[in-house]
């Protein structure tokens, strides 16, 4: 609750100059006045208030369990305090460094390989001649995104099973027949794959609007100057979308740590927890399946935090590089 | 136009094949799947290595099954009644929470605006979130799989630039005329952004298709179970179909075919509905990437 009230302290400074220019009498943000004027607005955001107190914030306050030892039967405050003993055994546990591993490993890959597919992608299609060739790789390459993570992981499970499809076409190649997803060296690059596959056209979808809004006589007048159409890809589509390109893999680099379990927890076994076991994964195994609370809300913080953190030091850094940022 | 020179022909040739490619190995385990539903369940059991072209033999054997067992019903319920009753709930608070904080005149909109964005940053984990919907005694409900994402903070950011699109002017006449807050939300704002309103619905109830996470935290009772949890067992976990209900013990070679039927049927209402609606969709990209 006390971040609330720094929130609260934060927003009636900033609020004030703007309140200046409006012709009203008082110059101190005044919630009973400010109440008292809009009393409809405020009643149309009360249930929408409530969801974002009990469903986001009251988890913040709960996630106090992390310094105690919580029993469901005594609650949240009546819990003993512990102070930082879930972190210490976590830092000092035999998982911390494999767990912080498997996730960098899992996002880099999923950054280095995924980010540049729908860009490339985007860029191919702008240079069809023909638009409805154009839709009808647009229409076939989005579907994917629409089709159900169950059903995505439940198709990578079979397909990739000893005598699945998948795996038999690449025996062709020389990989040994095996059930793919039983080998730790494979979880990555499945995961991967299957996520470039199944995302790089609804990715593209931005890339191509940017393109779009190119204007096209940059490209005539390079014509004219005897560019070929590779020189137009280089000097004007790729600077074109560069800041939607920088923009968005800011994004992702602000995400590089806050990896979601639920992808993993479809796909991995026990067998492979070696590779396959991330932060998030982690958590959800010794908390929901564990009941290990305290412990596990204690990672799960952790990994909030790092999260948080990563967010705004890459968000102000790229403000401070390239003047653009989130916010 | 000028002349292509000889280059520039050959990398749109290049160009073209390379995305039929494309186009084919995205299809292709979409359409693997719909093959095997469709075919002899004895002859696929012999096949399932086989590169498929086509079904093998054809068959609506396991699709009998599917529909004759009670299991799929049950879920294909239960997912309907949390899309159309979540999306619902969604949509009457994403409307009303967007317009409240597209309004100017409220002093609280900057407060509230960043209180709502800070928890697309910062979150007390799976954990707390888990421990409080079980204790509200939300388990086995199919409300743990609506209330708590009754808002989506992504959605509401769309639907409020929408508002903010709105002419200023529109509301001025309207309150000069008498109308309160309700009324001038309902009869002239809502009016004025039905597209992004489709493009919300649309992703709302995708979603709600789709997700399988809090139904797998929350739904431990079969008889509760949305469609995705009902695929989950079938073919992540690999239970045999007779297992999750869906066939008898005579039937045991129907065990493969049944789970590609499955997914068939209860992927279908989204596939159907794509193509007509993907414009809508895409809409919903370029105005989210406005204001992330």
């Amino acid at each position: 609750m006390a971040q609330k009230e720094d929130f609260e302290q934060s927003i009636t400074q900033t609020a004030e100059p703007k309140k200046k220019k409006s012709d009203r009498k008082s110059d101190r943000f005044s919630l009973a006045l400010d109440f008292r004027r809009n009393t409809e607005l405020y009643f149309i955001f009360i249930p929408v208030l409530l969801y974002y107190l009990f469903f986001h914030y009251f988890p913040m306050y709960g996630a106090v369990i992390a310094f105690k030892d919580f029993a469901p039967s005594r609650g949240i405050a009546g819990s003993q305090w512990v102070g930082f003993k879930h972190f210490i055994s976590f830092f000092s546990s035999y998982y911390f460094w494999p767990l912080i591993r498997n996730t960098l490993v899992l996002s880099i890959s999923n950054l280095v390989f995924g980010f540049p597919a729908p860009v490339i992608l985007a860029i191919l299609i702008n240079e069809l001649r023909s638009k409805s060739y154009a839709r009808v790789v647009q229409t076939a390459t989005y579907l994917p995104h629409f089709i159900s993570l169950v059903v995505i992981c439940g198709m990578i499970v079979q397909f990739t099973r000893d005598n699945g499809w998948i795996t038999h076409l690449l025996t062709l190649f020389g990989m040994p027949r095996q059930t793919m997803l039983n080998n730790k060296d494979l979880f990555v690059p499945i995961y991967v794959i299957s996520g470039i596959w199944q995302e790089s056209g609804w990715g593209s979808i931005i890339y191509l609007a940017a393109l779009a809004g190119i204007d096209q006589d940059l490209y005539e007048a390079a014509e004219i100057d005897g560019a070929n159409q590779f020189q137009k890809i280089l000097h004007i589509s790729l600077p074109g979308i560069l800041p939607t390109i920088v923009i968005l893999f800011i994004m992702r680099v602000g995400r590089i740590m806050s990896m979601g379990a639920e992808k993993v927890i479809l796909i991995y076994n026990a067998a492979i927890y070696d590779t396959a076991d991330i932060i998030s994964s982690y958590v959800y195994r010794r908390g929901i399946i564990g009941t290990d609370w305290s412990f596990s809300t204690a990672v799960g913080l952790f990994n909030s935090l790092v999260n948080f953190i990563l967010v705004i030091s890459v968000n102000t850094l790229s403000r401070r590089l390239t003047e653009m940022s989130l916010w | 136009m000028r002349k292509m020179t000889k280059g520039e022909k050959i990398f749109n040739v290049f160009n073209v094949l390379i995305l039929l490619a494309l186009v084919l190995v995205t299809l292709y385990p979409v359409l693997y799947v719909i093959f095997v539903s469709f075919s002899e369940p004895m002859k696929f059991m012999k096949n399932t290595e086989s590169f498929l072209l086509g079904p093998v033999g054809f068959s609506l054997k396991s699709y009998e099954f599917v529909f004759k067992y009670g299991t799929i019903w049950s879920g294909y319920l239960n997912t309907i009644f949390v899309v159309v009753v979540g999306t619902s709930i969604n949509m009457v608070l994403t409307i009303g929470a967007a317009y409240v904080l597209s309004r100017r005149q409220l002093g609280a909109r900057k407060f509230l605006t960043v209180a709502i964005l800070f928890t697309r940053y910062f979150s007390g984990g799976l954990i707390p979130s888990f421990l409080i919907v079980r204790n509200i005694g939300l388990m086995n409900s199919l409300w743990a799989l609506i209330l708590p994402v009754a808002v989506n903070t992504f959605n509401l950011v769309i639907m409020r630039t929408a508002f903010d699109g709105v002419p200023e002017s529109m509301e001025e006449s309207a309150k000069l005329d008498g109308a309160n807050q309700l009324t001038i939300l309902v009869k002239i704002m809502v009016p004025l952004v039905i597209p992004t309103i489709a493009v919300l619905i649309l992703y709302y109830g995708v979603y709600h298709w789709n997700s399988w996470f809090n139904a797998h935290l929350y739904i431990r009772k079969r008889n509760k179970y949305p469609l995705q949890l009902i695929l989950r067992e079938l073919i992540i976990q690999n239970s045999s179909a007779n297992d999750v209900g869906l066939s008898s013990d005579d039937d045991a070679f129907l065990s493969e075919t049944i789970k590609y039927s499955t997914i068939v049927i209860s992927t279908i209402p989204i596939l159907l509905l794509y193509p007509f609606l993907q414009k809508y969709f895409v809409k919903g990209v370029m105005v989210g990437a406005v204001k992330g």
